[in-house]
């Protein structure tokens, strides 16, 4: 009588390969415009390396996620997109990092003129403790823009799918919503600097599974209009929304790299990678 | 080794799985047998066994839906899930022609069997060696036996052709045997059957590796 | 042989009082609640029986005149008229200068500054300065403001001792301040796209509010009461006129406008000048005059707990 083997893992030692694949495999084309592109960008904390040698490309207009385990840089490489890294005094980034074309690391690009065009939306909301219309309007009044800032304001929280519960509350206070509204009052108070590319640092982390649905919905409502770059350690999540995700891990220098990007179908059904299959079905040693 | 209760269940499917091909091996095995040895007993045999492999069928289904809802499964493991439910679908379609094969067996009665009987138990022998075959290729995970499986099942299909064209020619010949011939041309259907869903088997082992699901051998019939 | 022990767990109880090790650990608890209590009560009731005896001694003396009256050499005429002007000028002038440098030093030292060795000095004599006795400011005063700068024993030369005396204070508790509000709020208003500056003046300034009003409350509290480093400065005891800038006075070579360069005294050296008086009269007078300080004092801290609330409330 014949019997199971003994670890199911035979299936693929022999298939996939242990080898880091060429960067040239290691990503897949893009169906579609890269907003933003990736070449051989390593970045430093002092002496420190925390990202090593990363090349990729995010699509416009489509939602992309960053997965892989704690420490493997991928809360870093989300920062390192719209510079705040820069906040960390012995950070620096090497190699480039082309938004159309133009390399966010270059000696004269001012970061402050980078974070208008690239938005930002937090693990942990954190609303301005100010009024709900003082929160939105805050970034555009900073940034100089003239507009009719009730109208924005407005087409901000319905973007959010926050308008129809705040609308008779403008005044009051950001911090009286729940923890999903917050949540979602961040990603207005982001949209209304007319962002094109919106990154989110595991957004619903802290937030309970319904409220967590309801951000997902406005993901993908979103990806029509913006770019989106999220990281999340939950691959559930990344399998529900991302249309492409990049999978990093921490190599034996504490380092992270990128160990395979492609959409996300292939990343969960037939990845190519043995790291990213140990890593998908919850295998590690 | 993380997820180890996992590993357990996926073990314990896999199991399942070739418990269940045992099974339906051995009701070929035994339909063809009592065919040609006119055994009336085990024709009875393999009609009231097919109860215990339709049951059966059902568990690996219930565990399979279990463990997506409850695991999780991706990658790898979820093309294994996947395919033990197709795979257990199969067996019990195999066991359903073998339990075919054996009403047969009841119905023809006493009289002695005429026309392309070597025929017909060689596409049984075949057909219960392609399962076995392909029951191995499964749990070693073998993508390229699959492969050569499927074209094992040419021959049966062409054995196909010969018994069905013998056949026809004994109505031809003797017409007040019509029914008893054609029951034959049915036992030659439910062969060809098996050894077709045994190719399906295939397919899904090849899946199972590869993660690519290809049409090996489109049937003509 | 059946174990019974404190440690095991019976497999169904019999009571769920509290028995053995519970009991004690109970009382143990109990006790100490008791004790807490009298360690509190035991530096309160110090505090009320001070404030009872001057209460008693001076409650007679207070009346509109005595608030009104200079200081006499007779203890029945004298009164807190001068003083309670000087006080009121001399701790006006301390917030005004103090409240613009403590919060700008504050937020320069953790918003700003490079993280270098230069400011771990900074912040290390800041820490120290906070604990320099007051009369040396007063000598320090007196050699720089009062000789060096020539502005002579005025007011504005108090203010500013008062100031770089309680600048150390507060500029800990503003820093203290700022530290509380969350970095996460510092991350959104950068992620959108403001500047540093605006991050600070619209976020960081607002949110530290409360807790950089304490702490000038408190300074301002501490300069109330300030004695030593003033007399160091020169203020008189015995000063008879309206620090309104009406009365004639010696104006300093230095131009500063009356009533800032006038000669002055404020309410606790009036205090200390009476209590050396032989007269028991005098001190009378002194208790007097404690009672109108300390409220003062508690009322300050009430309009500072005010400000608090809407600063808090406003949000």
């Amino acid at each position: 009588m014949l019997r199971a083997p003994d670890n199911v893992q035979t299936l693929t030692e022999e298939r996939l390969t242990t080898e880091y694949l060429p960067a040239a495999e290691r990503v897949a084309r893009l169906d579609g415009k890269a907003i933003i592109e990736v070449r051989n960008f390593s970045s430093y904390y002092g002496s420190f390396r925390a990202l090593h040698d990363v090349s990729f490309q995010i699509p416009e207009r489509k939602i992309t996620a960053l997965i892989g385990p704690s420490g493997c840089g991928k809360s870093t490489l989300l920062r390192c997109i719209n510079r705040m890294n820069d906040l960390v005094p012995s950070f620096h980034g090497e190699g480039e990092m082309l938004y159309h074309g133009l390399d966010l690391y270059a000696k004269d690009v001012d970061p402050v003129e980078v974070r208008r065009r690239i938005g930002m939306v937090f693990q942990k909301p954190n609303p301005f403790p100010k009024s709900i219309y003082e929160n939105i309007a805050f970034g555009p009044r900073v940034n100089g823009m003239k507009v009719n800032m009730a109208e924005l304001v407005e087409s901000s929280l319905r973007r959010a799918a926050l308008w129809d519960d705040v609308k008779d509350k403008l005044k009051q206070s950001g911090l009286a919503l729940s923890g999903g509204q917050q949540q979602r009052l961040c990603i207005a108070r982001a949209l209304a600097t007319q962002p094109e590319i919106i990154l989110m640092d595991e957004p619903c982390s802290a937030l309970d599974p319904i409220a967590t649905l309801k951000i997902e919905d406005l993901m993908r409502e979103l990806a029509k209009d913006y770019t989106i770059v999220i990281v999340t350690h939950n691959m559930q999540q990344a399998a529900r929304v991302a249309d492409y995700t990049a999978f990093l891990m921490m190599r034996p220098d504490r380092a992270g790299e990128l160990v395979e990007f492609s959409d996300t179908d292939s990343l969960f059904t037939t990845p190519k990678d043995k790291r990213t299959e140990d890593y998908i079905t919850g295998r590690f040693g | 080794m993380t997820r180890e209760l996992f590993e357990k269940k996926l073990r314990e499917m896999q199991e399942d799985v070739l418990i269940m091909g045992s099974m339906v091996e051995k009701a070929v095995q035994r339909s063809i047998d009592s065919l040609r040895t006119r055994d009336t007993a085990l024709s009875n045999t393999v009609v009231n066994d097919d109860v215990a492999i339709n049951k059966k069928r059902y568990e690996i289904e219930e565990k399979c839906i279990h463990t997506i809802a409850l695991q999780g499964p991706m990658a790898a493991d979820l093309r294994i899930v996947v395919a033990i439910l197709f795979i257990s679908n199969e067996l019990e379609r195999m066991a359903d022609h073998a339990e075919g094969i054996a009403r047969i067996n009841l119905m023809l009665g006493e009289e002695p069997l005429t026309g392309p009987i070597g025929d017909i138990m060689l596409m049984g022998e075949k057909a219960a060696g392609m399962l076995r075959s392909s029951l191995t290729a499964f749990v070693e995970r073998d993508d390229a036996a699959a492969r050569r499986i499927c074209d094992e099942d040419d021959e049966v299909d062409a054995l196909y052709d010969a018994s069905y064209r013998a056949l026809i020619q004994e109505i031809i010949r003797t017409p007040q045997d019509i029914e008893r011939v054609t029951y034959l041309i049915w036992t030659c259907h439910n062969l060809e059957r098996i050894a077709d869903r045994v190719t399906n088997i295939c397919e899904r082992v090849i899946f199972m590796v590869t993660g690519e699901l290809e049409e090996i051998n489109v049937s003509r019939y | 042989m059946a174990l019974h022990s404190d440690y095991l767990t019976p497999s169904s109880p019999t009571t769920l009082r509290a028995t053995g090790s519970v009991a004690r650990r109970q009382a143990v608890s109990r006790l100490s609640r008791y004790v807490l209590l009298a360690a509190t009560l035991s530096g309160v009731a110090v505090l009320v029986y001070l404030g009872y005896e001057t209460i008693a001694k001076g409650w007679d003396r207070l009346s509109w005149g005595f608030l009104t009256s200079y200081p006499s050499r007779f203890a029945e005429r004298a009164g807190l008229r001068s003083s309670i002007l000087g006080s009121a000028w001399i701790l006006g002038t301390t917030v005004i200068l103090a409240i613009p440098i403590a919060i700008g030093t504050a937020v320069w030292i953790e918003e700003f500054a490079p993280r270098n060795k230069l400011l771990t000095i900074v912040k290390l004599n800041l820490a120290n300065l906070a604990g320099v006795p007051s009369i040396i400011y007063g000598i320090l005063g007196l050699a720089v403001f009062v000789r060096l700068m020539g502005l002579g024993p005025s007011i504005l030369a108090g203010a500013l001792t008062l100031t770089l005396m309680i600048l150390p204070m507060t500029v800990i508790a503003s820093q203290e301040a700022i530290r509380q509000v969350p970095p996460s709020i510092r991350e959104g208003a950068l992620a959108l796209g403001a500047t540093r500056w605006q991050t600070v003046r619209h976020h960081v300034i607002p949110g530290a509010m409360p807790g950089i009003m304490t702490g000038m409350i408190l300074a301002v509290s501490r300069a109330a009461g300030e004695t030593a480093a003033l007399i160091m400065i020169g203020a008189f005891t015995f000063i008879s006129f309206d620090n309104t800038g009406l009365s004639p006075t010696d104006s300093p070579p230095f131009v500063t406008p009356p009533p800032l360069g006038d000669d002055f005294t404020t309410v606790p050296v009036q205090i200390y000048n009476w209590t050396i008086r032989p007269q028991e009269a005098f001190r009378e007078n002194a208790a007097a005059a404690i009672i109108v300080l300390m409220v003062a004092i508690l009322s300050l801290n009430l309009v500072a707990a005010v400000i608090r609330e809407r600063f808090r409330r406003h949000d």
